[in-house]
Formats: structure tokens, sequence, C-alpha cells
């Protein structure tokens, strides 16, 4: 892949965040439970010393299991979550391809819910204006655009959801197991789509099971089990190392 | 152990943060998505029921009804007081719009769960949103009230459109005050959310809404009745009479001789409630996502 700049677009450095477990819920449990000297809460790291650059252009695959700290990790990045040691740092605009939909209002008209999320992605009213045409078209929904969102199938909720988010203007992009939502020419639509951002020179760090995936749209990838990086390369030497 | 930082050559300065904003000062850059937040707000706030934004005229209505019955008429305030159907429907429309606004500003972020977990963007925006459809919601209702007062004599005067307006900052800012405050608690605990609907049950009867304020001068001892007199709320409430009620009546009621005093205070402490209110929401705003 072609590496036009050397530049840091993400900065992560030693972080760590802790998430407490409470263990009683309500006066009564935690004033029994003191009675008994049970725990009242414990700690676990979802992510622990996690640090690594990721400079403009490149595409960095993020490995690992279930629960072990990916979609934390991409939380920090992009700000839904805080920290509790360390930093984050990320130069230019970060959008995210995590859980698309999120801002959709069922009660509200295509067309309203596309500006309403744009706007939530960050964009401002001329970005969306401009673009509204290209994601509508995008999406296939057509004459519909003017519906509810309540009477969309599924399929085209979620097209109108990812056509919005992938139209963002953005730096940096983060993808959250969203490629496999839609039906196949869909889903092959939104990688050609995210392979023309690659090589617009845009930054991306992709959470995914699917190492097919991941092969084919990442260069690197670091390996994150049980809250700890164990590895940072090359993608295909990452695959192996998470499979051993 | 920051050693990437420290081992990398890079300019701090191109780089930010995620997750950390100016607070409600953000408001300015998020101007765009804050009148869309807004008009969603308005755009369903009633859909899906038939006399929609007529709701937000029959409840007032109903209410004042109920009051001017049974506190007018029952209990007899209506003969004390001249144009008591004018004073008590300034008072409610300004519980009302405090109501309205902290009720909404304290479930703004538990209402957003949805982007609250995916989506970083400035929380504040979420109660902020909420009290501007509050204040959609009471501007219609204060046009009805101005409407009933020409008809009984009210004229125009600067005065008295400063106090309305004086009094309307205050409520929307003391409700944002502690609807910051309490919207943050109420993420983990949702106690908060109780503890707000006790507060909103004594707003209407700890301000001079449903009686007059000699009433407490005349049976409270001082210092209850100076702390009463500096409640944000009643300032509002009184600072409503002063624009509605006082000019269609003939004989002089007494006014409380510090109200513009008074209510610089309550401006003063729906100021120091933001103030504290955003404090605690920025502190607790790191725990949001994993909470919520």
């Amino acid at each position: 892949m072609l590496k036009t700049s050397k530049a840091p677009s993400i900065i992560v450095d030693g972080v760590r965040k802790t998430f407490v477990i409470k263990h009683t819920h309500s006066f009564k449990e935690t004033f029994i439970g003191f009675l008994k000297r049970k725990k009242l809460h414990s700690e676990f790291n979802a992510l622990n010393d996690i640090s690594f650059v990721v400079n403009e252009g490149e595409s960095v695959a993020i490995l690992g299991y279930n629960g072990s700290g990916k979609s934390t990790l991409l939380k920090t990045i992009s700000g839904v979550l805080r920290p509790d040691a360390g930093r984050v740092l990320t130069r230019g605009r970060v959008a995210g391809l995590i859980e698309v939909g999120a801002g959709f209002h069922p009660d509200l008209t295509g067309r309203e819910n596309v500006y309403l999320n744009a706007a939530i992605l960050g964009m401002n009213k001329q970005e969306i204006e401009a673009r509204f045409d290209e994601i509508v078209a995008f999406s296939e929904i057509g004459e519909f655009i003017d519906n509810e969102v309540k009477h969309y199938s599924s399929g085209m909720f979620l097209r109108l959801a990812f056509s919005v988010a992938i139209h963002t203007e953005l730096d940096i992009l983060l993808v959250d197991e969203i490629l496999s939502v839609g039906d196949a020419p869909f889903r092959e639509k939104c990688r050609k789509k995210i392979r023309e951002l690659i090589e617009q020179g845009k930054t991306m760090v992709v959470v995914s099971h699917d190492t097919g995936t991941v092969k084919d749209l990442c260069d690197r990838g670091i390996v994150i089990r049980k809250g700890k990086q164990v590895f940072d390369g090359p993608v295909n030497d990452a695959i192996e190392m998470l499979k051993s | 152990m920051p050693v990437v930082t420290s081992q990398t050559s890079f300019d701090e300065r191109e780089f930010q943060t995620p997750g950390t904003g100016k607070g409600i000062f953000d408001v300015f850059k998020y101007r765009y998505l804050l009148s869309l937040l807004l008009k969603k707000g308005i755009a369903t706030r009633y859909h899906g029921s038939v006399l929609g934004w007529v709701w937000s005229y029959v409840r007032p209505a109903a209410q004042f009804l109920m009051y001017y019955l049974v506190i007018g008429v029952i209990l007899q305030v209506n003969r004390g007081v001249e144009a008591f159907p004018v004073y008590l429907f300034s008072g409610i429309v300004a519980i009302n719009l405090f109501t309205e606004a902290l009720r909404n500003a304290t479930t703004a972020i538990v209402d957003n769960k949805a982007l609250v977990k995916k989506i970083y963007l400035p929380r504040e925006l979420f109660p902020i949103s909420a009290v501007g459809v509050a204040l959609v919601h009471f501007l219609p209702q204060a046009a009805i009230l101005l409407v009933v007062a020409l008809f009984v004599g009210w004229t125009f005067s600067f005065v008295q459109v400063a106090a309305f307006l004086l009094g309307m900052l205050i409520i929307v800012i003391f409700a944002l005050g502690l609807g910051l405050f309490f919207g943050a608690i109420n993420v983990a605990y949702r106690d908060a959310r109780n503890i707000v609907d006790i507060i909103l049950m004594f707003a209407t009867w700890a301000s001079p809404v449903l009686y007059t304020w000699d009433m407490v001068h005349d049976r409270a001892p001082s210092w209850l009745f100076e702390l009463y007199m500096i409640n944000p709320v009643t300032s509002a409430v009184e600072l409503f009479h002063n624009a509605f009620w006082l000019p269609v009546v003939s004989n002089d009621p007494v006014r409380p001789d510090m109200l513009w005093a008074n209510a610089g205070w309550g401006l003063l402490i729906a100021i120091g409630t933001l103030v504290i209110g955003q404090l605690v929401f920025k502190k607790l705003e790191g725990s949001f996502a994993q909470n919520i």
C-alpha cells in the first residue's frame, strides 16, 4: 500500500482502561455485604498499557477474540470512553463506522435522519447539502427517502445509516464489525467504498473477526489478548499470531 | 507509561484529545446540530397523538382551572387578589417552564443512550436542547397569557418586558444548571430522577404561584422569608407577576420591596448552579458510556 506521508495520525500512549464492577445494587445489599465483609466491587483492566502510533494513510487492523478489549480500544480513540491512564491523541476529523444508525430516530423521515446523523457525525449544513444526493444514491433508498424510517426494512435502514456514515467528511475512519451488514452486493459496494477511502490516503482502524476482510483492507495488525497488546506488525503475521 | 510521546517527534498542537470538549460553550461550535436536535425534539414530542401540540395548551388550561376553583374559589384567595386569574396564570406558566425544562434536562442523557454509548459529541448538547424544547413549548403559553392580559387592560412598558425576559432567563439558567447536575448523576443512579420529581413538587408551592408573597411574610420567621425570597423560582415568578399582572390591577398591591434586588440574587444563584452543574457534569461525563 502506498504511504505518502509519515506524520502520525493517531497516538495511543500507555492507555489503561479499568472497569469497576459493582456487586451490590442497593443500599441494603451494600450494607449487608459490608457486614458480611464481602467484596463490594471488583476491577478489571479492559485495556492495559496499550501503545502504538498510526501514521497518516495507514490502515491498521485490531485483532483479538471476544472480550479482548478491541471495541473498548476503538471507543477510547473515538472519545466515547476516556482512558484511566495514558493518553490518546488524534489529528484531524475522526468518524466512526461504529454501530451505524445509533442516532436514527424512527419517527423522522429518511431525509431528516440523514441531516441529523450527518450533523451528529460532525458535518455542517453546507457539507451535508453538497453530499445529500450522493448519500441517497449510495443507499439505494430512492423515493422512500421521505418516508418515516420506522417503515423501512432492516436492510434499507442499515444501507441508509451506513451511507451517511461513509460519506462523512473525515481524516480518520474507525470501523467496527460493520462489514457484516446488508446483502452480498451491498457489502461488496461498502468494501469498495472503504478501499477508495484508503486510496485517498485516509487513516483507518478496523476491528473485525473476519480475517478475509482484514487481509483485504489492512497492511498492519495489532493483536490484543485480554487487554494486553501482544503483537504489532504485518497483518498476515498478526493473523497467524491470533490463531496460535 | 507514556513512552511513545517521548520517543516520537511531533507537533502536539496539531492533535486533539478525543472525548474532551468545552462544555456548554461548545454550543456555538455545534449550533447547527443543536438546531437539528431541537427540531427533532419538537417534531417527535407529540408524535402519534392526534391533537399533538394542542396538548401543550390543554394541560396548563386544566391546571389553571383546577387551581382557580380550589385555591381561588373554594379557599377564597380570589377575594384578596385583584385579577386573580391573571395572577395565577402568570405563575403557572413560569412554573411550567421550570418543570418542563428541568424534567427534560434530567433525563436527556439517558434518553439519548444509543448516541452516548457509541458516538462522541459534547453531551451537554442533550440537556441544552431539552431545555430549548421546553422554551419552545413555553412561548405560546406566554403569548396566550399576554392576550388575556391585553383584554383586561395590559399596556406596554419596557420595564415589564425586561421583567419578563429576566424571569425567563433566571428559570432557563437555573433549570439547566440543576438539569446538568441531576442528569449527570442520573446516568449511574436513577434515584436522581426521583429527587427531581420531589423538587418539582415543591417548586409550585415554594414560590408565590397560588398565594401572594405577603402571606409568607406575615407567617414565616424572617430568615425563612429571606430564604424564600432569594429562591430563583420565586424571583422569576414575581418578575412574571410584575410583567403581566401588576399592569392590569388598579389598586396598588404591596410588592416585595426588594424585588429587583432579589431577582439579581436569583440570577446569581442560577448562574452559580449552572457552574456547579457543569463542573459535576464534566467530572462524571467520562464514565457516561460505561454506566448508562
